[in-house]
């Protein structure tokens, strides 16, 4: 079965089980995301691809598109309510961008721009996430995390190797590594690892390599996040 | 070779031993190794991996997600005062403090010679017999100074708990009114007896015909579910009930599983013959620890009874037999996908849907999944008939309801109507007197304010999972609120980014006005929060979470009024709060370690 569905008045065509984010990045609508990666069974936790459809906001990456569906998508409604979900990953965590290695090669700071999100807005949580500096080649920021779980995806599905996952609960949900001592050195984590390459953010940084590419060269600051039909493989590419 | 006998060892060889090396009992044997060893050593992980040979990070990971499970020392005995509104207005925190102080403990931290550690605990469903604490998950009620006082010296004497005196364990029913259920003579093997001569598709009649619908709240029509769950095709069909009773204020399915256990179990059996199961599972609450070896009981009864098992009842081919699993401490485990997450051993996030638990639900095969109080219900219909059934209460919602009612009431307990009943008339009968409120169905339901009194226990108009909490006038509404974000903040799985960020930002809000920032400008914030949580969340904890807010700021305003004492935006960030931890560290309280704060402050 396939059929066609309209996202903001325009024409989208899908096949059968495509979601709704996949036949909108298929037709070059960009639809905002951060947890959601063509490569992998979505999750559906980071709630910036939420859309509207027929009147009911739902997550566009795990909602299967239908034909003759009414999808509302860019409307400033949605995009409010976006850059609120964008603001609350900002002061869940410590996102320094202007330190950060990964600044413009980063999709939360880029769909921040996207969004027009001039600021936190709500006061810093202030967590403290130590680094993991233990790995030769890899280090570990867990400041930056984002909590979308595609490293885990990435580790159990492409690498084989279920080198993280989520623990704790609520607000304290954290990133852990497959080790009793808990550092990422004593884990079989390589620099080959799909999972190293895939953080949206920039919990995964490399340690011989920094600033190859300089500020305002990166891959968000040629085009925005909205012009790449696949934003991620393109930051996985530098 | 001899050894010495490591106790983390047998005890994990023990838990994996009793569940059959199956890694969905992860969840199970962790808890029983907790039970063992007061916690769960990296030495108890890497046996668990060992054994069952999974990574590492998934035993981590649900072992971190349940609150009453602890991959830290937490001491020989764990105390965790519930902490509901009802067990604050009867004084809770206070006995936590005097308790704190006594043995010599902060709050939250174990104790320097690693005996004992004390915090607070969501709701533990003794509302009607609080202020109510667990000590390594067994329920003690009616806590008195008196009682601490007791409980410190058995904890400085190191007296085993099982050697502490059984009245402090006694959890009473507290039957106050006895409708059709709560009345009902059903014989364990009667409703059985009534149904399966006539097969299994003319009980599906009978249940769709008493047009019973779920009673854990949101009231789906249980015929409809059966029959889709028996039209859906897969290897196996499951049957679960939903015990795990975390809406705060709720405790029927305590007494239900206490007293009732065998309509329940029945009540199971008789949907296992319609949908072909052959496997069906309790999941209890954590808090309800105190209930398992009963409900064992009761499951080798009606084994020994050909209640369960093979051949039920002399019937060919009728196999069906329940297991029993228990919660660690997670409100969203009462979410139908979370716990059937929580079953397979999983952490306890509710999945993306659809599809839906009748088709994709336990292994993702067909599963019915049912409150306590919907399979006890169905006992009746099995027995007396569809009709008769929906003849009772209304034309939407038929039968009756059972209510957990406590708070500021003469006979706190449980209290059975048929539905239709008036908010008013259980207020009369329970000896309410000067009410101001009343929160139906916990923190996610609604609060009704005087003027609605009138109104009716019903789907038709207020729908309920069970709890009725009362709160006469001498009770701040805004602080009733205050509890309940705290309480979803809490509770939050940290799945979606709204619900994990916004509750903890709505938490802080509301702490804000409280202690005396809070101006327009917040006020705006919450509302614009409740908005987000409504509209992005992924389940209906985070759907719900702004619901005390939003009636209360809409019916009890002038609470909120009183907290906006700054008439331009204030930051919440406070100089003299900002010194608390200097003054921990130096045990000062003094003038002189306090900076002058602005009028009103509380510490």
């Amino acid at each position: 079965m396939s059929g066609r569905f309209t996202i903001d008045g325009k024409i989208v065509a899908f096949t059968e089980g495509q979601t709704i984010i996949q036949a909108a990045l298929a037709a070059g609508v960009y639809i905002p995301h951060l947890c959601y990666h063509p490569e992998f069974k979505p999750h559906g936790s980071c709630k910036l691809c939420t859309v509207k459809v027929d009147g009911r906001h739902t997550a566009s990456c795990t909602m299967l598109a239908q034909a003759d569906m009414v999808v509302e998508s860019n409307t400033p409604a949605l995009n409010d309510e976006r850059r609120t979900l964008t603001q609350m990953l900002f002061v869940e965590g410590n996102h320094f961008c202007p330190s950060c290695e990964k600044s413009g090669d980063c999709k939360l700071q880029a769909t921040a721009y996207e969004l027009g999100m001039m600021s936190a807005h709500y006061d810093h949580f202030f967590p403290k996430r130590p680094v993991d500096a233990s790995h030769p080649d890899v280090l570990l920021d867990f400041n930056r995390c984002i909590l979308c779980s595609l490293c885990v995806r990435a580790s159990r599905d492409v690498d084989r190797k279920n080198a993280f996952a989520l623990c704790g609960r609520g607000i304290h949900t954290h990133l852990i590594v497959n080790a009793k001592s808990g550092r990422l050195a004593d884990t079989d984590v390589t620099l080959q690892d799909k999972a190293v390459h895939v953080c949206p953010v920039g919990v995964f940084l490399r340690k011989d390599k920094g600033f190859n590419v300089p500020i305002g060269r990166r891959v968000f600051d040629l085009k925005p996040i909205s012009a790449y039909v696949d934003a991620s493989a393109a930051i996985e590419k530098e | 070779m001899t050894a010495t006998p490591d106790p983390v060892a047998a005890a994990v060889a023990a838990a994996v031993e009793h569940y059959r090396g199956d890694p969905n009992y992860i969840l199970q044997m962790l808890r029983e190794i907790q039970e063992a060893c007061d916690w769960i050593t990296p030495e108890a992980i890497d046996g668990l991996q060992r054994a069952l040979l999974l990574p590492r990070t998934k035993i981590e990971g649900v072992a971190g997600f349940y609150a009453h499970l602890y991959t830290r020392p937490h001491g020989r005995y764990r105390v965790l005062f519930s902490d509901n509104i009802t067990d604050r207005m009867l004084g809770n925190l206070e006995l936590l403090e005097y308790m704190c102080k006594q043995l010599w403990v902060e709050r939250g931290k174990t104790s320097e010679e690693g005996l004992v550690s004390i915090d607070t605990a969501s709701c533990t469903g003794m509302c009607d017999q609080g202020p109510a604490l667990l000590v390594n998950n067994y329920a003690i009620t009616h806590v008195t100074r008196q009682r601490v006082d007791e409980m410190c010296e058995l904890i400085r004497n190191k007296v085993a708990l099982a050697d502490w005196p059984g009245e402090y364990f006694r959890v009473e029913d507290n039957v106050r009114r006895k409708d059709i259920l709560l009345g009902s003579d059903c014989a364990p093997g009667a409703a059985l007896r009534a149904a399966l001569p006539r097969g299994p598709e003319a009980l599906l009649q009978e249940i769709k015909a008493s047009k019973l619908r779920g009673r854990g709240g949101a009231g789906f029509a249980t015929g409809l579910k059966w029959e889709a769950c028996r039209n859906a095709e897969g290897r196996a069909h499951y049957v679960v009930c939903n015990a795990d009773e975390g809406e705060p204020g709720t405790f029927k399915d305590r007494v239900l599983l206490a007293s009732y256990a065998d309509l329940v179990f029945e009540g199971m059996t008789l949907c296992a013959f319609v949908i072909g199961a052959g496997r069906g599972m309790l999941y209890l609450r954590g808090e309800y620890r105190h209930l398992l070896d009963r409900l064992n009981a009761v499951l080798e009864r009606r084994r020994r009874d050909h209640l369960l098992g093979a051949n039920i009842l002399g019937r060919p081919g009728f196999d069906f037999d329940i297991e029993i699993h228990l919660g660690a401490g997670a409100y969203i485990c009462g979410e139908e996908s979370a716990l059937i997450e929580s079953l397979e051993g999983k952490r306890g996030t509710p999945r993306n849907r659809p599809p839906f638990p009748v088709t994709h639900g336990y292994l993702d095969q067909p599963t019915v999944v049912n409150n306590v109080e919907t399979f006890a219900a169905s006992c009746l219909v099995a027995q007396g008939g569809g009709a008769r059934y929906a003849g009772i209460g209304t034309a939407e919602s038929t039968g009756t309801k059972i209510l957990s009612v406590s708070g500021d009431c003469a006979r706190p307990g449980l209290y059975e109507y048929a539905y239709g009943v008036s908010v008013g008339e259980v207020l009369a009968a329970c000896g309410a007197s000067e009410v101001q409120a009343v929160q139906v169905s916990g923190p996610s339901g609604v609060c009704l304010a005087a003027a609605e009194f009138g109104r009716r226990i019903a789907f038709e108009d207020v729908p309920t999972a069970g709890a009725l909490m009362v709160f006469d006038h001498s009770r701040d509404m805004f602080e009733v609120a205050r509890n309940f974000v705290h309480f979803f903040a809490h509770e939050s799985c940290g799945f979606c980014t709204p619900c994990r960020v916004g509750t903890s930002l709505l938490r802080n809000l509301m702490d804000k006005l409280r202690n005396g920032h809070g101006s327009p400008y917040d006020f705006a914030e919450i509302e614009r929060l409740n908005g987000i949580l409504q509209s992005m969340s992924h389940c209906g904890l985070g759907h719900t979470a702004c619901n005390p807010v939003l009636d209360t700021i809409a019916k009890f305003r002038p609470a909120y009024e009183r907290r906006l004492q700054q008439k331009e935006f204030v930051p919440a960030f406070d100089l003299d709060w900002a010194l608390e931890p200097a003054r921990q560290m130096t045990g000062r309280d003094d003038a002189g370690a306090h900076f002058d704060t602005a009028p009103g402050e509380e510490r």
